[in-house]
Formats: structure tokens, sequence, C-alpha cells
């Protein structure tokens, strides 16, 4: 009788080549940001400070007052995605979930590219349509007798961020569009024809029937929203710069960190304090991600089929 | 016939670089960001510093403008750079000469040709040791279209309340946009606007000097002044000037659009190549008739030596060249809008380089007020007068309010302002 080897490397083996790669190009440079945020430059020598570097970023008056004005710009940008760009997206898969609709590959398509494009496209090509002086927008409300209503939305600091976030929402309306409308692909048959047998049809059955089965995605769509918004940077950086103007009405943690960061025109870069709100970032992500998991997630229904 | 051709090849570069090296010749080498003006060296500048000091070659070996400062950095620690350094104004070079990498050029003969503001850029914060000699400034003030200003029969404006009743003018007939600026990308606002017409109310260096002193603050009326003067401009920009960029500001002078932009003479060439009408200048108005003026008159390019070149005297005989009145015309001339800082007087051949150039002699000239020290702390100085500048002209600051914050913030990490 063959004797077993006692460890099994078979099992080190398989499991080395990601381990080793994550591990080089996501943990240890998560660990050595979180390591940057302790220290600071004094003179130009770098030495310990502990947490000095969030001491500052929370309680100094100026530094907080940058802080909390992103993240707050941060929440609002993320709420408008949460209130437009996913009931409009499960609203999409609905419509094109549907049997009688024709031409439905091209709808999908077609609201699907402008996920493709990059942002620098996206931005720039808005940029020229809200355009006061060559953009399209002021010339088509005027064909509509709207002229009154157009403002140069990006330059006003009331208007400026919305605006931005609805940019965002068109560009990225496909992926909950999508997540959505294979999760009620796979809605049985069986089910829809059972609840047409008890008379629930049309918009009631969407409610009654196909939303509370396709819940854990639009959970899952909600949780890749709020990373994704947190993490957000290139659209502002290429609409407003790293100014995040007007008067850093569309500042966001992304640009935030980046000025710190990097250092922008006489401002010098500031590793130290940029890896702090990198740090806080990451803390902030954690959070929320950790909510949806333990809060809500396990108290999702799942139906087997 | 193929084969000949390329023996040829091969022949004329083997004799050129044997005649390079066969000669006893040192070779200087330059680096720079200045990618753009790298034929302008190569067949205009290079070849009259070789003609007249034999002996000496010349290389200009420019890297791209926003990788210069990187790449120069690793060079010098890894001690491959040239022996000619292109200085950036301010505190990048100031901190290379700190590091010991740029060599102390305060008794080069040349330096006697500079005048204390246009060594400020590339000198100790006290002033008393120049690292890098002054290539060449921006100026700025206001280009003008010429045809439009015909058109409605306006006079050049030289005081304040001319500049407005112009700006009225050309408001009323409405063929024109009266000024072409918006506050979109914000730095327009502080560059063209507060630093282009400021120093005329703080009296520019003298205001300046006693900022970084701190026996003047950003409250001061000399400092809130110009603000009000910004404040005014809202009306004369053109519809949606809140989301209107750089590029949409220079386009609508070029297309005939605007009457009047405030600028920055780097616009000189670009201008030259799209506006099909005649531009004409006027440096910024002053308060009453008689007032001496300032205008900024920005040091942005130097040339300093590296502290390691093996060919240090070949290279300071270089950089006394290019403090020569000889350097300062050939360059200028070349390069419109990019002036030479020394004081001997230069003639240039562009009409409009030639208008901003002669304000140096009848006003004074000035730095803008936020690049020297006052920018190394949290808040940025820098940073918060853009800042500043849009929401004032946009309405959502007052000036003084606008002052008061930036002093405020200055005062909370500058020593002398404390």
């Amino acid at each position: 009788m063959a004797r077993r080897n006692p460890i099994r490397w078979h099992i080190a083996v398989f499991l080395a080549p990601a381990v080793l790669v994550y591990t080089a190009i996501m943990i240890i440079p998560l660990f050595a940001t979180l390591d940057l945020a302790l220290y600071t430059r004094v003179e130009r020598v770098v030495r310990f400070a502990g947490l000095d570097n969030f001491r500052t970023l929370f309680l100094d008056p100026r530094w907080s007052a940058s802080f909390w004005n992103a993240l707050a710009n941060n929440t609002w940008f993320f709420v408008v995605h949460m209130l437009v760009q996913n009931p409009i997206g499960v609203g999409l898969a609905a419509l094109l979930s549907s049997p009688r609709l024709r031409m439905a590959a091209f709808y999908r398509t077609a609201i699907f590219i402008p996920t493709i494009l990059s942002f620098v496209i996206v931005g720039f090509v808005w940029k020229l349509m809200l355009s006061p002086i060559w953009g399209i927008a002021p010339g088509m409300l005027d064909l509509v007798g709207l002229k009154s209503l157009f403002a140069p939305w990006l330059g006003r600091e009331e208007y400026a961020l919305t605006t931005l976030a609805l940019i965002s929402v068109w560009q990225f309306v496909g992926i909950p569009m999508m997540l959505i409308y294979a999760a009620l692909l796979t809605i049985p048959d069986e089910v829809i024809e059972a609840a047409e047998m008890d008379g629930i049809t049309g918009m009631s059955q969407f409610w009654k029937i196909k939303l509370p089965l396709i819940l854990p995605s639009i959970g899952i769509i909600s949780i890749l929203t709020f990373v994704g918004n947190f993490n957000a940077f290139d659209l502002i950086y290429v609409a407003q710069g790293a100014l995040a103007g007007p008067n850093y009405a569309t500042d966001i943690l992304g640009t935030f960190l980046y000025r710190t960061f990097f250092g922008f025109q006489l401002q010098l870069g500031d590793p130290h304090m940029g890896a702090a709100i990198a740090t806080a970032m990451f803390g902030i992500i954690l959070v929320g991600v950790c909510i949806y998991l333990f809060a809500i997630q396990t108290r999702l229904r799942r139906y087997q089929f | 016939m193929k084969r000949t051709t390329l023996r040829n090849l091969l022949l004329t570069s083997t004799l050129l670089a044997g005649s390079a090296a066969m000669a006893q010749d040192v070779t200087l080498t330059i680096e720079s960001w200045r990618n753009d003006d790298l034929t302008i060296w190569q067949d205009k500048i290079i070849p009259a510093f070789e003609a007249a000091n034999p002996g000496i070659k010349v290389v200009f070996a420019p890297s791209a403008p926003a990788e210069y400062n990187a790449v120069l950095n690793s060079k010098l620690d890894a001690g491959s750079a040239g022996d000619l350094i292109t200085c950036r104004p301010f505190d990048a070079s100031l901190e290379l000469f700190n590091k010991g990498q740029l060599a102390n050029l305060t008794d080069l003969p040349g330096m006697a040709n500079f005048s204390a503001v246009a060594r400020s850029g590339w000198s100790t914060d006290d002033g008393a040791k120049t690292f890098c000699v002054p290539m060449a400034s921006v100026i700025h003030g206001f280009i003008y279209n010429k045809d439009a200003f015909a058109a409605l029969g306006i006079e050049v404006p030289a005081t304040e309340a001319e500049f407005f009743a112009a700006l009225d003018k050309i408001k009323a007939d409405g063929t024109y946009i009266p000024m072409a600026m918006g506050t979109n990308d914000q730095w327009e606002a502080a560059t063209m606007g507060y630093n282009n017409i400021g120093p005329n109310y703080w009296k520019g260096e003298e205001g300046r000097l006693a900022l970084i002193a701190g026996s003047q603050k950003l409250s001061d009326e000399g400092w809130v002044a110009p603000y009000r003067q910004l404040a005014k401009w809202k009306d004369y920009l053109g519809d949606g000037f809140e989301a209107q960029t750089y590029p949409d500001s220079q386009n609508l002078f070029t297309l005939g659009r605007a009457a009047i932009y405030p600028a920055g003479s780097w616009e000189i060439s670009g201008f030259r190549a799209q506006a099909e009408f005649e531009m004409g200048a006027f440096p910024p108005p002053v308060q009453a008739t008689g007032d001496t003026c300032y205008i900024s008159d920005h040091t942005d390019i130097g040339i300093g030596l590296n502290a390691a070149s093996a060919n240090g005297e070949a290279g300071k005989t270089f950089l006394n060249w290019v403090a020569s009145p000889e350097f300062a015309s050939l360059y200028a001339n070349a390069l419109p809008g990019f002036f030479p800082l020394s004081n001997e007087a230069v003639t240039l051949d562009d009409p409009l380089a030639q208008e901003f150039v002669s304000w140096r002699g009848k006003c004074q000239s000035s730095i803008r007020s936020t690049y020297q020290i006052l920018s190394r702390g949290t808040p940025n100085l820098e940073n918060e007068t853009w800042n500043a500048s849009a929401a004032v002209i946009k309405g959502t600051e007052t000036p003084e309010a606008a002052g008061a914050r930036l002093q405020e913030g200055l005062a909370s990490w500058y020593e002398p302002q404390k």
C-alpha cells in the first residue's frame, strides 16, 4: 500500500501563481501606501510621524474642509448614480427583456457602447456639446424655444457636479442594464407562467415576481456603483482639471488625492499626505463594502429554481 | 548605384564621427524642455556661438516638457546629465542648487547685464547667490483687434476709465464680444487677470517684496483693488464665460469675434499664425493719467551649469555668451513673445512683440506675485489665487472676501505674515 504524502504540495503549487501575482500587484502596494501615510518629510529628511498626517487631514481646519468637501461631493456623485443610473438601468433591462420589443439587440448595443468609450472622449465630447460658444446644446434648446433654460452648466458651482454625475450616468447606464437583463433572462418561464395563471400580469408581474427575483443583482450593482464612484477621478479630471473647478465644486476624493500626491502647478507633491488620503478612501470603501456584505447581503433571500 | 549611395553615407558618417573625435574640441550638451525650439538652436543660435568660439561644440538635447523635471532629476542623480541645464524658475531650480547640482554663477561677468528682478527667478531667497543665467521672460498685457478698434473709433486705452469706456462702447455696438476670457480653467483669471493688471495697484516689486517681507497683507488695498477691477470684467465677457475654456478664448479672439484679449506675450506666434486681422497691444491701464505703470515681466527660462560638469570653463564661456546682447537679439527674434531679460534694449522684427517689449522702457517690471517663496506651503497661494480670481470675476465672492481669505491662508503657514 502506497504511503500518502502528508504534505499536499500540489495545493501550494497551484495557488502560488495567483497568490504571487496578487501579492505583488495588490497587497504589497496597499500596505506600502498605508506605511507611507505614517511618515512625513521635514527639510528633506523623512521621519516617522505616526498618525500625525491623519490628525492634520481630519482636524486641521483647512485640510479637513477640503476633505469633507470632497467627501460630500463624492457622496452626492454616488447618490445621483444610485437614484438615476440604477433605476434607469433596471427600467431599460425590463423593456429589453420584453418579448414584444423589436430590434432589442440594436438598443442593447447602442446603450452599452458609451461604456466602452474612454473617459477622455466622453469628457471632451460632452464639454464640447455643452459649450456655450460652440456647443450644440444652446442651439438645440433654441430650436424648441427653451434657450432661456440654457446655462453654462459646467461653469456654475451649483450645477457642475450634478452635470458631471449625469454625464457619468449616461456613460455607465449600460452596465446595470446588462447585469439586470442577464438576471431577468434567468427567471424560468415556469415562474412567469404560474404568475400568469394566478392573474398577475403586466406591471404588477414586474413588481411582485421579477423584482424580488433580481434583488441580489441590484445589490451587486449598488456595491459596484459605490466602489466605482468613490474611486472616480478620470471624468472630473478630464472635464474640469485637477483643481476641480468651479471653486472646488466638483472636487471628489480622487482629484483631491491627485492634487495632494502629485502636486499641481506651483504646489509640490506631498506623497505622505497623499497616502493618508488614499488610506482614508480605502477605509471609506472598506466600511461601505462591509456594511453591504454583513448587513444587507445576508438578509437578501435567494430562490433556487 | 544603391551600393554607392550606401557607401557614401557610411563614409560621411565616419568622417563626421572622426572629425569630432580628432579635434581637441570640447563638446557641451544642453538639457532643455524646449523641444519646440530645436531647429532654432541648431540653425541659428549654436552656429553663431561656434563661429565666435572655435574649439567649443554645442549640442542641444531637449526632452519632452512634461517629463523634463523628472528626467533631469534622475540624470543629475545618476551623473549623466549634460553640462548646461535649462532652468525652470524658482523652487524647482533652487532645489537643484541647494542639492549642489547647479553651480554658483554669481561671479559670472555676464551677470552684470541683468537686473535683480530678472535674476530673482534663479537666486537664493536673499538674492545673494544666482545659479542660472536668465534667458527669457513673458510679458502680460492686452492684445486687441486693430480692425475692430478702427471700425468702432476707439482709441487705445491708457487709463482705467478709458479702458472701461472702450469696453462699454464695444458692448453697446454688439458686433464683438468686448473681452475674450473664461473662468472654466481658472488660471487665466489669475495669470492673465489678477497678475496682469495687479502690479499697477501693488506697485510692482515694491508691493511684491513687501508681501514677502510681511509688511503688506493680501487684504490691503493694493492687493484687493485688482480684484475690484476683475469684478467689473464680468459684464464684458462672452455669454457663458463660466464654462469657456482657454482654447475657446484663443479661438474667439483669433476668429475675430472678440475685440480684446487679456494676454501673455507667449500667444504672439500662435496668434500670428491664426488671426487674419491686424493686432495691437496695450499695457495694463493705470488708475489715472501720468501714474507710473507697472508690468508683469515674468521670468520663465534660465540656463545654468551642471556642478558636476567636466567642461566647466567652456560652459562658463557659453553662459557668458548667453548673457550677451548678441544672444538676446538672436533669441528674441527667433521666438517672438519670449523676451530676453538683459538690460540692453533689443529691437524685434515682430511689431507686436516689439510693442510688448517697448513697455520695459516706460514701465517698471515685476514678476508674478505668487511665484517666489509664497507658494511653498499649504494652502498653496498660487492655486488659491486661481480660485479666488475666478470666483471674483463670476461674482460669487466679493473682492474683500477674496483678499481676506487669501491672507488668512498665507498667514496660516508663512512666518513673516503671522
